[in-house]
């Protein structure tokens, strides 16, 4: 008994373990780490990996990947850039629809939350695999980004929208803020709710699931409209941040999102994991960036050491769960 | 009667095998000649699998001892070694990968190279070509075994099996799903390798296969032989008594009590098979259950058990047919939620794969299916949970030191306990428990029948599916007899005898070329 128990809590508390480790080491390596300044830098650094990593977190835990997260992003920032800066005309008619900034973040939110449905209706009504589904989606929605934009970046976007990017409120950046109120919903969502529970139970075992009347599909289906809706939430971050939209915003993004929530701790193979690793994941993430930048390491040795990161946290994985499979 | 040992091939005595909670093996004995098939018979679970693995090496005997042609003895570690000493296996599960071709998958590990060190295709395909016209098999060698019939792909493991020249073959149930044309193919190779000084030893439920092929019958239960001698020292209803064996122990005594209104009524359920096997897993079985009643549903492997009751849950709405009643009214399940809805519970047969949700607790796991009604203002809440949960989980007095605890650390009996108390926590009016006691402990099994009882006598209808005689015997006021997919005969409690359940559960090569 106690000894299941001390594993437990040695899983549970691993990342952090390696958050505190990290800090304390970089905090004796640069005087500039462990200051105000750095730490709201971090946050904001982070705020936009930890949309795509929440939503990517609810795939996981429903035993699916979703790799069109990045093209998702790029896409939803365009379009919100986009009719934003021109507005939109409605086809077969003469209307032309102007958009205020918060019709253009529901627009954004709203395109992403769309092509994850179409993952989430390719994965469970044509049974493609999730790898497969998403794969697809990137390709399409990194397309349709390009025939949106042509190719250029949409710039000028207007002073309200930016600050959503770079505004604060009571003294903490706006992202910070989405970051913070997204975790804690996701959080309750996950931990709280009927739909978290099943959710839980699809990516533990779907063949039970099933029989025990969950509609497995319909689960799915919403948990990659949410990642989508997400992803969108992160593009109009990224777009409003930079006051422009750039056509491949986003590239490569849906692998740091991976290792966000790996490193966090949640099994690749659904069931087991949760949104506070996958938020530890980021921060681990995010404080290594900085600090390797802060001591002039050179940004190839980042990915190198980032590359190992990801590696140890896994085999930790798969040495613990491991564990649990052989009683 | 103890025949000359100069031809014994190989001899097993005093083989015993234990498997937690289960005594596989007690003492099983076998002895293989050259140029004679022994026929291993007996019902399921009497441990006729488990002896041909301990021959094979699946599995070392936790005792007893195995000789080769009279020789010391040998302790298998691997099935490598078992085939390195002449002994083949058929299992009757196919072992074949789909996406290689035929002749790749026959000679798999031991394909023959040319100087080069790559394989010799020409030669793989030459000697392929072969064996295949041995089995009349008229498939080209390349062709990939996943574009193969399954009777063809059992002719390809029989190939697989011919190509490695065992001096002893074990077949296990190889006609399964052999067409009436490649049956008659492999009986004349079973006696052209017969003619070859080959020791077979084969295991069937069909009995109109015997008289063709068999000369000596080993009749095996509960992991002892009982019977051992020449066929025609036997008659068929003596193999049956053989088998069925003891008159029903005192596992458990249900108190019989009298049915109520009808529950369930099922007509003509219809599963037709997915795949290029057989056309139907499930045909035209009807199904009556009462309040109050215990329905046991007997058949071998194959009969159509699970697919019965998991077509009456709902869960092939998209292929099966027949008309469903439940307690007088017209019903139509196109998933398993409707089926709960409808007051149905379904446990299924592979906990681990169907039952339980290894990384969730015991909690989430009792209150899957009656999530709402532990809600707290909406959210899970583990006081909501406790409060509904309890009761059922202390009546089936599930161990656990917690709701929290991850099931994965139950033991099998618990788990079970645990899906009972799930699917009880809905307020069923319908129970279909799939091999319910199946892989857990003799005392657990025990405590699982007394419930059986408890919930028909509070009003459910139950129907119990299982492989073991003795144990639908026990519980069941009516049995369902399932054979090949066809229900093949229905008995009260006070006609079911051992020997008439199992006769109507074997199959005629009549029938099952029918099919």
């Amino acid at each position: 008994m106690p000894a299941p128990d001390y594993r437990v809590f040695l899983a549970r508390f691993r990342s952090l373990l390696a958050l505190a480790l990290m800090v304390f080491v970089l905090s004796l390596l640069s005087d500039r780490f462990l200051t105000p300044d750095n730490g709201w830098n971090i946050l904001r650094q982070i705020s936009v990996n930890l949309c795509l990593s929440v939503g990517m977190t609810l795939v996981i835990l429903s035993g699916g990947i979703d790799l069109s997260v990045g093209a998702i992003l790029g896409l939803a920032g365009a379009v919100a850039a986009g009719v934003l800066k021109h507005g939109l005309a409605v086809p077969g008619t003469e209307l032309w629809l102007e958009f205020t900034p918060s019709g253009a973040i529901l627009t954004g939110i709203a395109v992403g939350g769309a092509a994850g449905w179409a993952n989430g209706f390719a994965i469970t009504r044509f049974s493609l695999p999730p790898f497969v589904a998403t794969l697809g989606m990137l390709s399409i929605a990194r397309g349709l980004t390009m025939l949106w934009t042509g190719g250029f970046p949409i710039t000028g976007l207007g002073d309200s929208f930016g600050d959503l990017g770079t505004g604060a409120f009571l003294g903490m950046p706006l992202p910070v803020w989405i970051m913070l109120a997204l975790t804690a919903l996701f959080v309750v969502v996950t931990k709280r709710t009927r739909f978290g529970r099943h959710l839980y139970a699809v990516g533990g075992n779907e063949r039970a699931a099933r029989l025990t009347g969950l509609n497995v599909g319909r689960i799915k289906l919403a948990v990659y409209t949410l990642a989508g809706a997400l992803a969108g939430v992160a593009g109009l971050i990224v777009t409003a941040r930079l006051d422009s939209a750039q056509p491949n915003a986003g590239l490569g993004y849906e692998l740091d999102a991976i290792a966000a929530v790996v490193i966090g701790g949640t099994s690749l193979s659904g069931g087991r994991g949760s949104v506070t690793g996958t938020v530890l994941g980021c921060l681990i993430i995010g404080v290594l960036n900085n600090g390797l930048f802060l001591l002039n390491v050179s940004p190839f040795w980042q990915q190198v050491i980032k590359g190992v990161v990801i590696l140890i946290a896994v085999a930790l994985d798969r040495m613990s769960s491991k564990e649990r499979d052989t009683p | 009667m103890r025949p000359g040992t100069d031809d014994v091939l190989l001899e097993a005595a005093g083989i015993e095998k234990s498997f937690p909670g289960v005594r596989a093996l007690d003492g099983a004995a076998l002895q293989v000649r050259a140029g004679r098939l022994v026929a291993l018979l007996g019902e399921n679970g009497a441990g006729k699998s488990t002896l041909m693995n301990v021959l094979s090496g699946v599995f070392p005997p936790d005792a007893g001892t195995i000789r080769l042609g009279g020789g010391a003895p040998v302790r298998f570690a691997r099935p490598a070694a078992a085939q390195a000493s002449g002994i083949g296996i058929v299992h009757q599960e196919l072992n074949l990968v789909p996406g290689l071709s035929v002749a790749e998958n026959i000679w798999l590990g031991r394909e023959p190279r040319a100087a080069s060190g790559l394989i010799d295709y020409r030669r793989l395909h030459a000697d392929t070509a072969a064996i295949l016209a041995r089995l009349d098999l008229k498939v080209d060698p390349t062709t990939l075994v996943g574009d193969l019939r399954v009777g063809q792909q059992q002719l390809v493991e029989i190939g697989k099996a011919l190509s490695a020249h065992a001096r002893v073959l074990i077949l296990d149930e190889p006609t399964s799903s052999l067409s009436a044309h490649e049956v008659e193919v492999l009986f004349n190779v079973i006696a052209d390798l017969k003619r070859d000084g080959v020791g077979l030893v084969y295991i069937t439920h069909k009995f109109e296969e015997l008289a063709r092929i068999c000369d000596d019958v080993v009749i095996m239960r509960d992991g002892r032989v009982v019977g051992t001698g020449p066929f025609g020292d036997f008659t068929r209803d003596g193999i049956v008594r053989l088998m069925a064996g003891r008159e029903t122990k005192e596992l458990f005594v249900r108190s019989a009590a009298a049915p109520g209104d009808e529950l369930l009524r099922a007509e003509a359920i219809t599963l037709p098979g997915d795949g290029p096997g057989r056309r139907f897993l499930v045909n035209r079985v009807s199904v009556v259950l009462r309040r109050g009643e215990v329905l046991g549903v007997f058949g071998l492997v194959g009969a159509g058990r699970t697919e019965l009751l998991e077509t009456l849950f709902g869960l092939h709405a998209r292929r099966a047919s027949g008309r469903v009643q439940v307690a007088g009214r017209d019903v139509h399940f196109s998933c398993p939620a409707d089926a709960i809805a409808a007051g149905l519970a379904f446990a299924p047969e592979d906990r681990k794969r169907d039952g339980v949700v290894l990384p969730m607790s015991v909690g989430a796991n009792a209150s899957l299916a009656s999530l709402d009604r532990t809600l707290r203002a909406g959210f899970t809440s583990s006081a909501g949970e406790a409060a509904h949960l309890r009761p059922y989980l202390d009546r089936f007095r599930v161990k656990t030191p917690s709701l929290e605890q991850l099931i994965v650390n139950l033991s099998g009996g618990n788990q079970q306990k645990v899906i009972l108390a799930k699917w009880l926590a809905t307020e069923p009016k319908i129970l279909l428990l799939d091999e319910p006691t199946r892989g857990i402990d003799v005392n657990a099994k025990r405590e699982i029948y007394t419930f059986i009882d408890e919930l028909a006598r509070a009003g459910l209808g139950l129907i119990v599916v299982s492989s073991e005689l003795p144990e639908v015997l026990a519980l069941a006021d009516r049995v369902l007899v399932l054979c090949e997919g066809r229900a093949t005969a229905e008995f009260s409690r006070a006609e079911a005898t051992p020997e008439r359940v199992l006769q109507a559960a074997l199959p005629d090569r009549a029938t099952a070329l029918a099919s």
